[in-house]
């Protein structure tokens, strides 16, 4: 008995590391991944990098430009993510299971929510392009959309979580939906809502990178500008920017973090 | 969003009945909630009057953009390319995402148990951290590019510059969830007489396997979405590549219309299939 449990383990085992070892070798023939070459390149990145990689005194010049246009991409994905959470705040409201008006809105907004959130802020990026051309409100409503859709799925499962017995005894008492609203639900979630919001923005200051490389505009076009000039300085010195800039978000908002919850 | 924590104490029981009972008590945690909410609406709306708008009508871009998403999602069309080319490159970039997680898997699973506290010493776990809070910091598409230099714009690149930011991310959530192992179970069995690879595959990994395939699985979701970025940004090829091109070159909305179909579609078929297989593996495990 015992010893059929131990080889049936192991066979499911082998099976299931046997499928995926078949699924890797496909990827790698559609890719046309060169494992070799991967792990070559990997040693000849860290020397270039160590020998061009890295900022100059020279380039210590173009500071105040890559500062003023982190300051605006951090601007952006800030104000992204504040007005994506209050918009999500009230389709969280109507999503819930535990607040929603009734079952009818509530699959409504749960759809839009979902649809937000699995176009990627790249591909809302490049749509939005056409419309908004190279300014900072291509990033910025595509951070915000895609802010919009995370965070309601993230309040929802908060609102569920934290409010269920709460909202039950209110309205036994015969409370209105609004008091029920802004004296229980509300309270009870904002740390945890605050705490996501926190993450979302952190995320977003990574996103904006790379919409900022796509649309033109902001500190991933400061980067690309260097380093499609073969500038790897200064590129370089956009890197240690960004390293920098995040690590300090990254620290305020485990701090807040820690105090709130 | 008021912050009003409602916190009744004890105190006003013993307190001549004639007194309100105070109901609103500033905590920390409340000063600190305020204090946020504050500076984020504060910061947004600066931001507003600091946006470099390039003199565009905010109205006319509005009514564009509802006017291109229609055209997009009812008008969707093939100009480029074929069903099967675009569903070839679907392929691609699921591939890519595929390699990328199982390589950062492979890797961060013997970095978190090098990261996990009780496994290892502090000091190792803190430089082991550290250094992975300093790759996450970099953006993805700058690992990709950095990579770029010195091996050619290409897949190889990608998965490469992909793999250190999976890497990353799933060291931390893999140690944490080490971290919870009861530390009694280590010491029994280190007290029996195992090894330290009999530790790690007989208590450590089994006990906290449910959690390591949940989250690999979401950073199988989220490599997806970056392995579109990646074929926009960095030439990585696939669907991504594709929609830049219409988007870039083509000027073509309605084709980027059937290329988001595409990404949609994976992504809500990944997104119910973790779904399903997380309750399994609850019922399972």
């Amino acid at each position: 008995m015992q010893a059929d449990f131990f080889a049936k383990k192991r066979r499911n085992s082998i099976g299931f590391f046997a499928i995926l070892a078949a699924i890797t070798v496909g990827a790698i023939i559609i890719t046309e991944y060169d494992i070799v070459k991967g792990f070559e390149s990997l040693p000849r990145a860290v020397t270039w990098a160590l020998g061009n990689f890295y900022p100059t005194q020279e380039s210590l010049v173009k500071l105040p430009d890559i500062l003023s246009s982190l300051i605006e991409t951090l601007l952006v994905s800030i104000a992204a993510t504040s007005i994506g959470a209050v918009f999500a705040l009230f389709f969280a409201l109507m999503g819930s299971n535990t607040t929603r008006v009734n079952a009818f809105f509530g699959s409504i907004s749960r759809a839009i929510a979902t649809l937000f959130r699995n176009i990627d802020v790249a591909a809302w990026a490049l749509i939005l392009l056409f419309s908004f051309g190279q300014s900072s409100l291509t990033g910025y409503f595509a951070l915000f959309f895609g802010s919009f859709g995370f965070l309601t799925r993230a309040f929802v499962e908060t609102i569920d979580e934290v409010s269920g017995g709460s909202v039950e005894a209110l309205r036994a008492t015969g409370a209105n939906y609004a008091s029920i609203i802004f004296q229980s639900v509300i309270p009870s979630s904002v740390p945890q809502m605050l705490s996501w919001v926190l993450f979302m923005i952190e995320t977003n200051i990574r996103s904006a990178t790379l919409i900022g490389l796509l649309t033109g505009s902001g500190i991933g076009f400061t980067f690309n500008l260097y380093y499609k000039s073969l500038n790897y300085d200064i590129a370089s010195l956009v890197v240690v920017t960004i390293i920098i800039s995040i690590l300090l978000i990254e620290s305020i908002s485990n701090y807040v973090r820690r105090v709130i919850l | 969003m008021e912050a009003n924590e409602q916190v009744v104490s004890g105190e006003p029981m013993l307190e001549s009945p004639s007194k309100p009972i105070k109901i609103k008590i500033l905590t920390k945690s409340t000063i600190a909630i305020r204090i946020t909410l504050l500076a984020l609406a504060f910061l947004t709306v600066y931001a507003f009057f600091s946006f470099d708008y390039k003199e565009i009508d905010f109205g006319e871009a509005i009514l564009a953009t509802f006017a291109n998403i229609k055209a997009m999602f009812f008008e969707a069309h093939f100009n480029h390319f074929t069903f099967t080319h675009a569903f070839y490159q679907v392929l691609i970039t699921l591939g890519l995402a595929f390699l990328t997680t199982i390589f950062g898997a492979i890797i961060a699973v013997f970095l978190g148990l090098l990261a996990a506290e009780n496994l290892t010493s502090k000091r190792v776990s803190a430089v082991i951290k550290g250094i992975v809070a300093f790759i996450r910091a970099v953006p993805t598409v700058l690992w990709v590019l950095i990579f770029a230099v010195a091996a050619g714009l290409g897949s190889v690149a990608a998965v490469i510059g992909m793999t250190f930011h999976s890497v990353s991310y799933l060291v931390k959530a893999y140690s944490e969830s080490f971290e919870e192992l009861d530390n009694g179970v280590i010491e029994a069995l280190q007290a029996s007489g195992a090894s330290f690879w009999q530790i790690i595959f007989q208590a450590v990994i089994p006990s906290s396997l449910t959690y390591m395939i949940s989250w690999t699985f979401l950073r199988f979701e989220i490599n997806f979405a970056v392995a579109v970025a990646m074929g926009a940004a960095a030439g990585a090829g696939g669907i991504g590549f594709d929609m830049f091109m219409a988007s870039n070159f083509y000027l073509d909305i309605r084709e980027i219309g059937t290329i988001t179909y595409f990404i949609l579609a994976i992504a809500i078929l990944l997104e119910v299939f973790a779904t399903k297989f997380k309750k399994k593996l609850r019922v399972n495990g």
